[in-house]
């Protein structure tokens, strides 16, 4: 009853190849947007800038990924990789053009990283499946090697890692360093979350999105019903590098503010892959559930040790939220290996039929 | 001309002009090679019983060590801890069968290496839980394993040093092959285990019990990993830092292809000595500390050439 798409008939081809045909859709994404634009005005600075920012920040990186592995069917390894090469390029280009908006910056950095991406992309051509994942590997720990013993990336810092520098746009807004309010950064994260998720929804639903979706199911059939491998493939890997690019990019910048190499380390790719399986595999939503669930868990965790009045060292907390983690991911891969976004249309489909259990 | 030199020929100078010293670096090589090479053991076995890419295997290995000198520290004597760290791994294995492999049985590789993923976590929580999270000191001498070096003599005044507890890795990793081999050939459970890894339907339509096998693969790559870890541990500290030649493991199977134990050895051979050559004679071209990457890339190359590994078995594709 809530959720009922009948008696909304479609008179247009226009209509009905709209991104959400269904009114209720666009009802719920409407809440969802004003919701996102009123959360600022009513949350602490602490719940904007530690959770909120890069909850959506990460929702990118998962996407990214869920394009190459939940559409195109590549596993890869090497996510946090690539969002180092997008936070990298990022940092040169605003250190050789100072003036230029940062926003742009962060944008064109993006495709640095999908350069990269296509290039480790090319084994994919011949390598298959869990061997491919372990060659995504070595641009893991390549790229990481990179980042430590090429000074000229991190600007000859004594230090080694790399600081973000202030910078303004849009008149006299301070839009990044220690100094950037945690309301503009939000809004910043936002805005490009917002577009270039639906710059993604259009191209997976899409011819492209298609053949992805083709290789994955049946790399030899998709290639003998005329999709090149090559194209399919190769353009999976760049659009996927660059969303992780543009991400890597906003995590330093909008989030950490500065990042030493081990920020990019192995165990950053695994939490989005993480996030990618627990979300859902091939599907834009579930990326945001995942890592709304992956981020938010050990914060939840920390803060209700000791809410339950637990009084537990700091270390300890880690421990078990690590652990409870682990257990948790095992759980949800057992009663639900399609992810989240597969009880989210089950929710759909419950809501359809309610108040009746069946339809 | 100058690179080309220093890329192409002044590495080979070098090892002839100091011959001891590359015999050295062969053997330091050869001795992680061996390390490497077991825990790609671990991987196989569990591979070719359930098909699971067991990630978790580095952290078995860091884990078993980590119980074993918690044990100790806790007073227990050496010997008992031993026995009880087997206890350890084997419950881990019954409750890996129980409650991760059983449950998921039949659902695609990637959620099985999920799975095995979120039980890395879950050890590595769990261990640093219950010993700690600081760096301990292998029980080297308590479990009777030699310490101490010989120095033989090469050439003229050349020294090669080798550490006695390195032999004694090698000597028992080589043992452990050979009763693995004659485990798997000539016993019953071997048979099954063969079975299993061939056809799962049918080695359950001829009476095979899954769950038993699972459970005793996941006990066997335990035993694996706690020798790993007590000669791993050896070299150097017992910390979850270790967790970085988990990865390593991973070229190394590549190399040898997933199926195959004699493809283990020699794929860890291979990756132990060519990324210490690599990481001495050519890494201080490019700045050094070549060796987190190299492994791969060698492990990327071979593949391009064959996808299916060294020894792995042929893939054929059908639509």
């Amino acid at each position: 009853m809530l959720y009922r798409e009948s008696g909304q008939y479609k008179t247009s081809y226009i209509a009905d190849q709209a991104i959400f045909p269904i009114r209720e859709d666009r009802i719920g994404m409407a809440i969802i947007g004003l919701v996102a634009l009123a959360i600022p005005f009513f949350a602490s600075d602490f719940f904007l800038n530690a959770i909120m920012t890069p909850f959506l920040i990460l929702s990118l990186a998962a996407i990214g990924l869920n394009i190459l592995t939940g559409y195109a069917g590549q596993l890869s390894l090497g996510t946090g990789a690539f969002m180092g090469v997008g936070a990298y390029s990022c940092y040169k280009l605003t250190s050789i053009f100072p003036d230029v908006n940062i926003i742009i910056l962060v944008m064109i950095s993006g495709l640095f990283s999908a350069g990269i991406g296509v290039m480790f992309g090319l084994p994919s051509l011949r390598i298959k499946g869990l061997y491919l994942a372990v060659t995504t590997l070595a641009a893991q720990f390549f790229l990481e090697w990179c980042f430590i013993r090429i000074p000229w990336l991190y600007n000859y810092n004594a230090s080694g890692a790399i600081e973000v520098p202030e910078r303004r746009g849009f008149g006299d807004i301070i839009l990044t360093g220690p100094s950037a309010s945690a309301m503009t950064q939000y809004f910043v994260v936002l805005a490009i979350v917002v577009v270039v998720t639906l710059a993604v929804k259009n191209i997976v639903r899409g011819r492209i999105g298609r053949q992805w979706m083709m290789i994955r199911d049946m790399d030899i059939a998709a290639e003998l019903m005329g999709v090149r491998p090559l194209t399919a493939k190769l353009s999976a890997f760049a659009v996927s590098s660059y969303l992780s690019g543009v991400a890597g990019a906003m995590f330093i910048f909008f989030y950490l503010g500065a990042a030493e190499p081990s920020a990019f380390s192995i165990t950053l790719s695994f939490q989005i892959l993480f996030m990618v399986i627990l979300g859902g595999l091939g599907s834009l939503v579930g990326s945001f559930f995942g890592a709304a669930f992956i981020w938010g868990l050990p914060i939840v965790l920390r803060a209700g040790f000791p809410a339950l009045g637990l009084n537990v060292g700091a270390e300890v907390i880690f421990h078990i939220a690590q652990m409870v983690v682990g257990a948790l991911i095992i759980f949800f891969l057992i009663t639900e290996p399609h992810g989240l976004a597969r009880l989210w249309q089950i929710g759909k489909e419950k809501l359809r039929v309610w108040p009746f259990p069946y339809a | 001309m100058d690179i080309l030199y220093a890329i192409l020929v002044d590495p080979f100078v070098q090892m002839v002009e100091l011959p001891d010293f590359f015999l050295q670096v062969l053997w330091e090589g050869f001795v992680a090679g061996v390390l490497y090479a077991l825990i790609a053991l671990g991987f196989v076995l569990i591979y070719k019983a359930s098909g699971v890419f067991n990630f978790a295997q580095g952290i078995m290995v860091v884990f078993a060590g980590l119980t074993l000198v918690g044990l100790h520290e806790k007073g227990v004597p050496a010997y008992l801890a031993l026995i009880l760290t087997i206890g350890v791994m084997g419950l881990l294995a019954l409750a890996v069968e129980r409650f991760v492999m059983r449950p998921l049985v039949n659902q695609p590789d990637i959620i099985l290496l999920m799975s095995t993923i979120g039980l890395t976590y879950f050890l590595v929580g769990f261990g640093e839980f219950v010993f700690g999270g600081e760096p301990k000191q292998m029980i080297t001498t308590e479990l009777g394993l030699p310490t101490g070096s010989t120095a033989f003599e090469i050439g003229d005044g050349g020294l090669l040093i080798l550490q006695h507890i390195d032999i004694a890795a090698a000597v028992i990793a080589i043992i452990m092959v050979a009763v693995l081999a004659v485990f798997f050939n000539k016993t019953r459970i071997g048979r099954a285990l063969r079975a299993v890894a061939d056809d799962h339907q049918a080695a359950l339509s001829v009476g095979i019990s899954l769950n038993q096998i699972w459970a005793i693969v996941w006990f066997a790559a335990g035993i694996v990993a706690l020798t790993t870890g007590i000669m791993w541990g050896a070299r150097s500290d017992v910390s979850f830092a270790l967790e970085i030649i988990a990865f390593k493991a991973l070229p190394v199977l590549i190399l040898g292809g997933f199926t195959s134990i004699p493809g283990a050895i020699v794929g860890g051979l291979i990756i132990g000595v060519g990324e210490k050559i690599g990481e001495i004679y050519w890494g201080p071209l490019v700045g050094g500390g070549i060796e987190s990457w190299l492994a791969y890339m060698i492990a990327l190359i071979f593949l391009l050439f064959r996808p299916q590994g060294l020894f792995g078995e042929r893939i054929i594709e059908r639509v």
